[in-house]
Protein backbone atom coordinates (compact mmCIF):
# COMPACT_ATOMS: atom_id res chain seq x y z
CA UNK A 1 0.00 0.00 0.00
CA UNK A 2 3.16 2.23 1.11
CA UNK A 3 4.08 1.22 -2.47
CA UNK A 4 1.15 2.62 -4.59
CA UNK A 5 1.25 5.58 -2.56
CA UNK A 6 4.26 6.32 -3.63
CA UNK A 7 4.77 4.79 -7.15
CA UNK A 8 1.99 7.45 -7.48
CA UNK A 9 4.17 9.97 -6.89
CA UNK A 10 2.62 12.96 -6.66
CA UNK A 11 1.69 15.48 -4.13
CA UNK A 12 -2.28 15.57 -3.26
CA UNK A 13 -3.83 18.20 -5.29
CA UNK A 14 -6.26 20.68 -3.56
CA UNK A 15 -9.40 19.04 -4.32
CA UNK A 16 -11.13 22.02 -2.78
CA UNK A 17 -10.28 24.99 -1.30
CA UNK A 18 -13.10 25.38 0.88
CA UNK A 19 -14.48 24.31 3.84
CA UNK A 20 -13.80 21.94 6.50
CA UNK A 21 -13.36 18.36 5.48
CA UNK A 22 -15.45 15.47 6.57
CA UNK A 23 -12.78 14.07 9.08
CA UNK A 24 -12.34 15.98 12.14
CA UNK A 25 -8.84 17.34 11.89
CA UNK A 26 -7.69 20.41 13.61
CA UNK A 27 -4.82 22.21 11.45
CA UNK A 28 -4.00 24.42 14.11
CA UNK A 29 -2.86 21.46 16.36
CA UNK A 30 -0.84 19.51 13.27
CA UNK A 31 2.73 21.05 14.34
CA UNK A 32 2.24 20.10 18.27
CA UNK A 33 0.90 16.64 17.63
CA UNK A 34 2.90 15.58 14.75
CA UNK A 35 6.06 17.93 13.49
CA UNK A 36 8.36 15.85 15.91
CA UNK A 37 7.70 12.36 14.09
CA UNK A 38 7.17 13.93 10.48
CA UNK A 39 10.52 15.82 11.05
CA UNK A 40 12.52 12.60 12.63
CA UNK A 41 11.02 10.24 10.08
CA UNK A 42 12.03 12.74 7.07
CA UNK A 43 16.00 14.16 8.94
CA UNK A 44 16.43 10.14 8.35
CA UNK A 45 16.14 10.15 4.63
CA UNK A 46 17.26 13.65 3.81
CA UNK A 47 19.66 14.54 6.83
CA UNK A 48 19.90 17.76 5.81
CA UNK A 49 17.98 19.57 8.82
CA UNK A 50 16.57 22.80 6.73
CA UNK A 51 15.42 20.70 3.65
CA UNK A 52 13.42 18.79 6.21
CA UNK A 53 12.19 21.40 7.51
CA UNK A 54 10.67 22.80 4.36
CA UNK A 55 9.74 19.21 3.71
CA UNK A 56 7.71 19.13 6.64
CA UNK A 57 6.27 22.68 6.19
CA UNK A 58 5.33 21.85 2.42
CA UNK A 59 3.42 19.13 3.70
CA UNK A 60 1.35 21.07 6.12
CA UNK A 61 0.74 22.66 3.43
CA UNK A 62 -0.40 20.26 1.24
CA UNK A 63 -2.53 18.97 4.32
CA UNK A 64 -4.38 22.10 4.51
CA UNK A 65 -5.03 21.82 0.89
CA UNK A 66 -6.44 18.62 0.54
CA UNK A 67 -8.21 18.62 3.84
CA UNK A 68 -11.10 18.02 2.54
CA UNK A 69 -9.83 14.57 1.33
CA UNK A 70 -9.20 13.65 4.93
CA UNK A 71 -12.09 11.51 5.56
CA UNK A 72 -10.90 10.11 8.98
CA UNK A 73 -10.67 6.13 7.49
CA UNK A 74 -7.00 6.57 8.48
CA UNK A 75 -5.58 8.18 11.64
CA UNK A 76 -4.37 11.77 11.37
CA UNK A 77 -0.84 10.76 11.24
CA UNK A 78 -0.81 7.66 9.31
CA UNK A 79 -2.75 10.77 6.39
CA UNK A 80 -0.09 13.13 7.06
CA UNK A 81 2.88 10.43 6.65
CA UNK A 82 1.47 9.19 3.38
CA UNK A 83 1.39 12.92 2.10
CA UNK A 84 4.85 13.21 4.31
CA UNK A 85 6.42 10.10 1.87
CA UNK A 86 5.26 12.08 -1.47
CA UNK A 87 7.05 14.86 -1.14
CA UNK A 88 9.76 12.63 0.07
CA UNK A 89 9.86 11.08 -3.68
CA UNK A 90 9.21 15.07 -5.35
CA UNK A 91 12.82 15.51 -3.33
CA UNK A 92 14.37 12.57 -3.99
CA UNK A 93 13.63 12.71 -8.24
CA UNK A 94 15.15 16.27 -8.29
CA UNK A 95 17.85 14.91 -5.73
CA UNK A 96 18.38 12.26 -8.15
CA UNK A 97 18.94 14.50 -10.73
CA UNK A 98 21.19 16.76 -8.84
CA UNK A 99 23.31 14.14 -7.48
CA UNK A 100 23.73 12.59 -10.94
CA UNK A 101 26.14 15.66 -11.91
CA UNK A 102 27.77 16.02 -8.35
CA UNK A 103 28.23 12.79 -6.99
CA UNK A 104 29.38 10.66 -10.27
CA UNK A 105 30.55 7.58 -7.63
CA UNK A 106 30.38 6.61 -4.26
CA UNK A 107 33.91 6.91 -2.80
CA UNK A 108 34.94 5.16 -0.01
CA UNK A 109 32.83 2.57 -0.68
CA UNK A 110 34.53 0.29 -3.39
CA UNK A 111 33.69 -2.83 -2.55
CA UNK A 112 37.17 -3.65 -3.61
CA UNK A 113 38.39 -2.58 -0.22
CA UNK A 114 37.07 -6.19 1.38
CA UNK A 115 38.70 -8.47 -0.92
CA UNK A 116 41.90 -9.75 -2.07
CA UNK A 117 43.52 -8.31 -5.13
CA UNK A 118 45.92 -10.30 -6.62
CA UNK A 119 47.44 -13.89 -5.48
CA UNK A 120 45.97 -17.55 -4.63
CA UNK A 121 43.32 -15.35 -2.23
CA UNK A 122 42.21 -13.36 -5.19
CA UNK A 123 38.74 -11.96 -5.12
CA UNK A 124 38.30 -14.15 -1.57
CA UNK A 125 37.29 -12.24 1.37
CA UNK A 126 40.29 -10.31 3.16
CA UNK A 127 40.43 -11.87 6.99
CA UNK A 128 40.32 -8.84 9.05
CA UNK A 129 37.05 -7.39 6.73
CA UNK A 130 35.06 -10.84 6.67
CA UNK A 131 31.77 -10.99 8.09
CA UNK A 132 32.67 -12.56 11.79
CA UNK A 133 29.95 -14.37 14.00
CA UNK A 134 26.89 -12.05 14.92
CA UNK A 135 25.94 -12.82 18.56
CA UNK A 136 22.09 -13.02 18.65
CA UNK A 137 20.80 -9.85 16.57
CA UNK A 138 17.55 -10.04 16.72
CA UNK A 139 18.13 -9.68 20.26
CA UNK A 140 20.13 -6.52 19.46
CA UNK A 141 17.21 -5.18 17.28
CA UNK A 142 15.12 -4.35 20.62
CA UNK A 143 18.25 -1.91 22.58
CA UNK A 144 18.64 1.52 22.13
CA UNK A 145 22.17 1.25 22.03
CA UNK A 146 22.18 -0.73 18.67
CA UNK A 147 19.23 1.57 17.25
CA UNK A 148 21.45 4.42 17.34
CA UNK A 149 24.55 2.47 16.36
CA UNK A 150 22.39 1.78 13.38
CA UNK A 151 21.23 4.70 12.76
CA UNK A 152 25.12 5.99 12.46
CA UNK A 153 25.75 3.75 10.18
CA UNK A 154 22.91 4.37 7.96
CA UNK A 155 23.95 8.26 7.89
CA UNK A 156 27.04 7.38 7.16
CA UNK A 157 26.22 6.03 3.37
CA UNK A 158 27.01 8.44 0.91
CA UNK A 159 23.63 10.63 0.35
CA UNK A 160 22.86 8.46 -3.01
CA UNK A 161 23.38 5.05 -2.26
CA UNK A 162 21.18 5.72 1.15
CA UNK A 163 18.40 6.89 -0.72
CA UNK A 164 18.50 3.94 -3.18
CA UNK A 165 18.62 1.43 -0.48
CA UNK A 166 15.70 3.08 1.61
CA UNK A 167 13.22 3.82 -1.35
CA UNK A 168 13.84 -0.37 -2.03
CA UNK A 169 14.09 -1.75 1.56
CA UNK A 170 12.14 0.41 3.63
CA UNK A 171 9.34 2.09 1.00
CA UNK A 172 9.41 -1.38 -0.98
CA UNK A 173 9.74 -0.01 -4.36
CA UNK A 174 10.38 -1.77 -7.58
CA UNK A 175 13.47 -1.64 -8.23
CA UNK A 176 12.57 -0.43 -11.69
CA UNK A 177 10.55 2.82 -10.33
CA UNK A 178 13.33 3.68 -7.97
CA UNK A 179 15.83 3.41 -11.31
CA UNK A 180 13.44 5.80 -13.28
CA UNK A 181 12.55 7.86 -10.30
CA UNK A 182 16.02 8.39 -9.45
CA UNK A 183 17.17 8.58 -12.97
CA UNK A 184 20.02 6.02 -12.13
CA UNK A 185 20.78 2.55 -14.38
CA UNK A 186 19.74 -0.75 -14.00
CA UNK A 187 23.54 -2.32 -12.84
CA UNK A 188 24.20 1.05 -11.37
CA UNK A 189 21.37 0.55 -8.58
CA UNK A 190 22.57 -3.35 -7.85
CA UNK A 191 26.14 -1.49 -7.68
CA UNK A 192 24.43 0.62 -5.34
CA UNK A 193 22.05 -1.83 -3.28
CA UNK A 194 25.24 -3.98 -3.04
CA UNK A 195 27.64 -1.44 -1.67
CA UNK A 196 25.18 -0.29 0.92
CA UNK A 197 24.78 -3.82 2.05
CA UNK A 198 28.76 -4.24 2.40
CA UNK A 199 29.08 -1.11 4.37
CA UNK A 200 26.34 -1.09 6.53
CA UNK A 201 26.98 -4.69 7.27
CA UNK A 202 30.56 -3.53 8.48
CA UNK A 203 29.81 -0.50 10.11
CA UNK A 204 27.95 -2.65 12.58
CA UNK A 205 30.48 -5.43 12.83
CA UNK A 206 32.53 -2.53 13.79
CA UNK A 207 30.56 -0.51 16.14
CA UNK A 208 28.53 -3.55 17.82
CA UNK A 209 28.69 -6.72 16.85
CA UNK A 210 32.28 -7.08 16.66
CA UNK A 211 32.32 -5.02 20.53
CA UNK A 212 29.96 -6.38 22.34
CA UNK A 213 31.30 -10.30 22.23
CA UNK A 214 33.78 -9.99 24.75
CA UNK A 215 31.15 -11.00 27.39
CA UNK A 216 28.61 -13.44 25.53
CA UNK A 217 30.62 -15.05 22.92
CA UNK A 218 28.76 -17.57 21.12
CA UNK A 219 30.74 -18.76 18.25
CA UNK B 1 33.46 -21.47 -9.52
CA UNK B 2 32.33 -18.26 -8.46
CA UNK B 3 34.70 -16.35 -5.78
CA UNK B 4 33.92 -14.69 -2.55
CA UNK B 5 33.62 -11.30 -4.95
CA UNK B 6 30.91 -12.59 -6.93
CA UNK B 7 29.46 -14.42 -4.62
CA UNK B 8 28.33 -11.19 -2.36
CA UNK B 9 27.28 -9.49 -5.05
CA UNK B 10 24.89 -12.13 -6.29
CA UNK B 11 23.52 -12.87 -2.59
CA UNK B 12 22.29 -9.31 -2.80
CA UNK B 13 21.05 -9.13 -5.88
CA UNK B 14 19.30 -12.65 -5.08
CA UNK B 15 17.02 -10.04 -2.60
CA UNK B 16 15.53 -8.25 -5.44
CA UNK B 17 15.48 -10.59 -8.22
CA UNK B 18 15.70 -13.96 -9.22
CA UNK B 19 18.47 -15.62 -10.29
CA UNK B 20 19.01 -18.41 -12.83
CA UNK B 21 19.38 -21.91 -11.54
CA UNK B 22 22.94 -22.43 -12.41
CA UNK B 23 23.44 -18.93 -10.78
CA UNK B 24 21.82 -20.28 -7.40
CA UNK B 25 23.15 -23.53 -7.48
CA UNK B 26 26.89 -22.22 -7.63
CA UNK B 27 25.86 -20.05 -4.70
CA UNK B 28 24.97 -22.68 -3.01
CA UNK B 29 28.41 -24.79 -3.79
CA UNK B 30 29.98 -21.61 -2.58
CA UNK B 31 28.39 -21.61 0.48
CA UNK B 32 28.86 -24.87 1.55
CA UNK B 33 32.99 -24.28 2.03
CA UNK B 34 32.53 -20.57 2.69
CA UNK B 35 31.93 -20.01 6.27
CA UNK B 36 32.40 -16.13 5.93
CA UNK B 37 29.89 -15.82 2.69
CA UNK B 38 27.57 -17.49 4.46
CA UNK B 39 27.25 -15.20 7.30
CA UNK B 40 27.05 -12.80 4.63
CA UNK B 41 24.11 -13.57 3.52
CA UNK B 42 22.52 -14.36 7.00
CA UNK B 43 23.98 -10.94 7.94
CA UNK B 44 22.41 -9.19 4.55
CA UNK B 45 18.89 -10.79 5.35
CA UNK B 46 19.27 -9.18 8.90
CA UNK B 47 19.89 -5.75 7.23
CA UNK B 48 16.80 -5.32 5.53
CA UNK B 49 14.75 -6.47 8.61
CA UNK B 50 16.69 -4.50 10.65
CA UNK B 51 16.52 -1.26 7.98
CA UNK B 52 12.78 -2.52 7.86
CA UNK B 53 12.17 -1.93 11.29
CA UNK B 54 14.14 0.49 12.30
CA UNK B 55 14.46 3.45 9.28
CA UNK B 56 10.67 2.55 8.25
CA UNK B 57 9.12 3.49 11.27
CA UNK B 58 7.51 6.79 12.44
CA UNK B 59 9.64 7.10 15.48
CA UNK B 60 13.14 5.90 15.06
CA UNK B 61 15.44 5.76 18.10
CA UNK B 62 17.67 8.99 18.45
CA UNK B 63 14.92 10.47 16.25
CA UNK B 64 15.60 14.52 15.92
CA UNK B 65 12.75 17.22 17.07
CA UNK B 66 12.29 20.17 15.37
CA UNK B 67 13.80 23.26 16.42
CA UNK B 68 11.74 25.48 18.17
CA UNK B 69 12.64 28.00 15.65
CA UNK B 70 11.34 25.91 13.21
CA UNK B 71 8.03 24.78 14.62
CA UNK B 72 7.06 28.55 15.43
CA UNK B 73 7.87 29.53 11.97
CA UNK B 74 5.94 26.16 10.35
CA UNK B 75 3.27 27.24 12.68
CA UNK B 76 3.26 30.80 11.65
CA UNK B 77 3.25 29.58 8.04
CA UNK B 78 0.53 27.69 8.62
CA UNK B 79 -1.66 29.83 10.51
CA UNK B 80 -1.39 32.79 7.65
CA UNK B 81 -2.42 29.44 5.37
CA UNK B 82 -4.93 28.54 7.02
CA UNK B 83 -6.15 32.22 7.17
CA UNK B 84 -6.45 32.12 3.24
CA UNK B 85 -8.08 29.19 3.15
CA UNK B 86 -10.25 30.15 5.38
CA UNK B 87 -14.07 30.24 4.34
CA UNK B 88 -15.77 33.32 3.80
CA UNK B 89 -18.23 33.89 6.98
Amino acid sequence: MQAEQLQAGTTPRPTSEEGEGSGSTNPERWVEEHGDELFGFAISRVRDRSATQDLVQETFLAALRARANFAGRSSERAWLFGILRNKLVDYYRLKGREALLAEGDSPGLEEGKFFHTTGLRKDAWIKSLAPQAWASPDESLVQKEFQSVFHHCLARLPDKVAQVFLLKEVDGLASEQICKDLNVSANNFWVMSHRARLALRRCLELHWFGRKKTGDETD
Amino acid sequence: MLNCRQVTRLVSQAMDAKLSWHQRLAIRIHLLYCIWCRRYAAQIQFLRMATRELAGGANPAGSQKLSSEAREQIQQRLAQALNEHRPPQ
